[in-house]
């Protein structure tokens, strides 16, 4: 299983097994990583999984998809490597991946 | 009076479960304000989640009943139209000259550059630099209520609350903060349906005069630098500074009825839910006084519950499919945020009050999609204080009667719940 690591706001990391073939967003949540709210559960409809991508994974995350940026583009502190978590399906690819998120998720 | 309700409940089932499914319309105002509509939406999950309806006073309409309906139009804004041009956003077709011109109800791009104008006030940052403020008001209005005498809770807290929060955001005249509900009530008045107003321009008579009101606050502050109030802002952001008098209106309303409609029947819908599942309030009260972490799933769980906007509509702008039905270009679609919420293929014993269930945030009050509410999580912040505080305070909050209800399809709320704090 690829190994992923959340950084809150506050710095503290969180590292944890993901399931290759579900999102980034399930990652967190099925293992109560605090700071992702992921209020639609997965729909890509809410913007409350936003997570920043480092610099040195985002071609292997892929790009926003319309909807994606749609929402994204409402979300507060929205950067250059903001991604919602539920749009990022795991794979090996991704072991190793590192996000940190915002302050708050709206 | 229990068994007045049960009753009357037992009634509207029967009915509702009995008449022809081309005669079930869901949008007669009565059944809200009779708290009955529910067995309505039952049926209509059950038989037909999108469901063409017909009222004489709405005309004809696509009911969509199912969570996964509702998301699937919330989502797809290309498809299905908020703008007011087209219809708007509730079931209600004033006249096009009177017809709020407000972001909610305009489609992108316009839409997007209003919405990030304001939308900053309640990024996080801020929302914790307003948190000091709110628990002090809230304590204050906690600590002035009546002991041992009946009182009404939408007044005395529900409305002054929410009232209060409103006149900081806009940094309106405290003073004069009850014209912002005044003027709330009437932004979501439908003329000669709820009593408030006959005719169409007696309702937009006083809906100049709150422009009138504002128009002397924005002047003061379009000229001064920026500060940090939802008038200054939308002063001094390049896509709301020249708004026309109808936009400006408009985003005003928008924002007094998003500030302040809808949590102040959350706060009184909390109380009437947890006083009618006392075995939740007795876990609430349990675990504040030892460490308080259920507070934060109580919170959507009430908003959940109450759903204090009851509808979202859209208008087709093409030809679509949805649930098996076809949806004709120009079609009104109204999403039924509180059926949606009561949907057991979505949410688990849904019409259980359940205060810490696993996902409490994953429900559609907020509505999902780029018009989601851009207030919510100053909303549940609101909340959650007031629960914090209440629970500190009083052991007991005494709700002596049956709530009185809005006569409204659109605002899902209350106008009276009587209370009486022993001490």
């Amino acid at each position: 299983m690829p190994q992923v690591t959340f950084i809150e706001f506050n710095g503290k990391r969180h590292t944890v097994a993901a399931d290759n073939g579900l999102s980034l967003m399930r990652a967190a949540v099925d293992h109560n990583v605090p700071g992702i709210d992921a209020d639609c559960g997965g729909q890509c409809a809410c913007a409350t999984c936003h997570v920043y991508v480092q610099a040195d994974w985002l071609a292997r995350t892929g790009a926003r998809t319309t909807m994606e940026a749609d929402m994204l583009n409402f979300a507060a502190e929205t950067q250059e490597n903001s991604r919602l978590a539920c749009q990022i399906q795991v794979s090996d690819t991704l072991d190793g991946l590192v996000v940190s998120m915002p302050a708050g998720q709206h | 009076m229990t068994t007045t309700h049960a009753e009357r409940q037992a009634a509207a089932r029967e009915r509702a479960f009995s008449l022809p499914l081309d005669q079930v319309d869901p949008s007669d105002p009565r059944l809200f304000a009779s708290d009955t509509v529910g067995h309505y939406f039952e049926r209509l999950r059950r038989d037909a989640p999108v469901h063409r309806s017909h009222s004489e006073t709405f005309g004809s309409y696509w009911s969509v009943s199912s969570y996964q309906h509702i998301m699937q139009v919330d989502t797809q804004h290309g498809v299905y139209s908020s703008d007011w041009t087209q219809g708007g956003i509730s079931i209600y077709d004033a006249p096009i000259e009177r017809r709020l011109q407000m972001f909610i109800a305009m489609d992108p791009p316009k839409h997007d550059d209003q919405r990030k104008a304001v939308g900053g006030i309640v990024a996080p940052g801020n929302l914790a630099n307003m948190e000091a403020t709110i628990r002090q008001r809230t304590a204050n209005v906690l600590d002035g209520l009546p002991r041992n005498e009946p009182f009404n809770w939408v007044d005395r807290v529900s409305i002054e609350l929410t009232t209060q929060m409103l006149a900081t955001l806009f940094d309106f005249p405290f003073e004069d903060r009850h014209l912002l509900t005044k003027w709330s009530d009437s932004a979501t008045s439908v003329p000669g349906l709820d009593g408030r107003f006959e005719t169409v321009e007696e309702r937009w008579e006083v809906l100049r005069q709150c422009r009138e009101y504002f128009t002397v606050l924005w002047n003061e502050r379009v000229n001064v630098p920026p500060r940090f109030d939802l008038i200054s802002m939308m002063a001094h952001a390049p896509a709301t500074r020249n708004m026309d008098p109808r936009e400006f209106l408009g985003n005003l309303l928008l924002l007094i009825v998003g500030g302040n409609d809808t949590t102040r029947n959350s706060m009184t819908g909390g109380l009437l839910a947890l006083h009618r599942h006392p075995d939740q309030m007795a876990k609430l009260r349990a675990n504040h006084s030892t460490q308080p972490t259920l507070l934060d799933s109580l919170v959507p769980e009430i908003i959940r519950w109450q759903t204090p906007l009851a509808h979202m509509r859209r208008t087709a702008l093409a030809d679509a499919e949805l649930g098996g039905q076809q949806i004709k270009k120009g079609d009104k679609v109204v999403m039924w945020y509180l059926s949606g919420n009561r949907d057991a293929s979505a949410i688990e014993q849904p019409e259980q009050f359940i205060i810490d269930r696993a996902r409490p945030r994953q429900h559609l009050a907020f509505g999902f999609g780029i018009h989601r509410c851009v207030g919510n999580r100053l909303a549940e912040l609101q909340l959650k204080i007031l629960w914090d505080e209440i629970l500190k305070r009083f052991p007991v909050i005494e709700v002596l009667g049956e709530p009185q209800r809005v006569l409204s399809n659109f605002v899902r709320g209350y106008t009276e719940l009587p209370v009486r704090i022993p001490g």
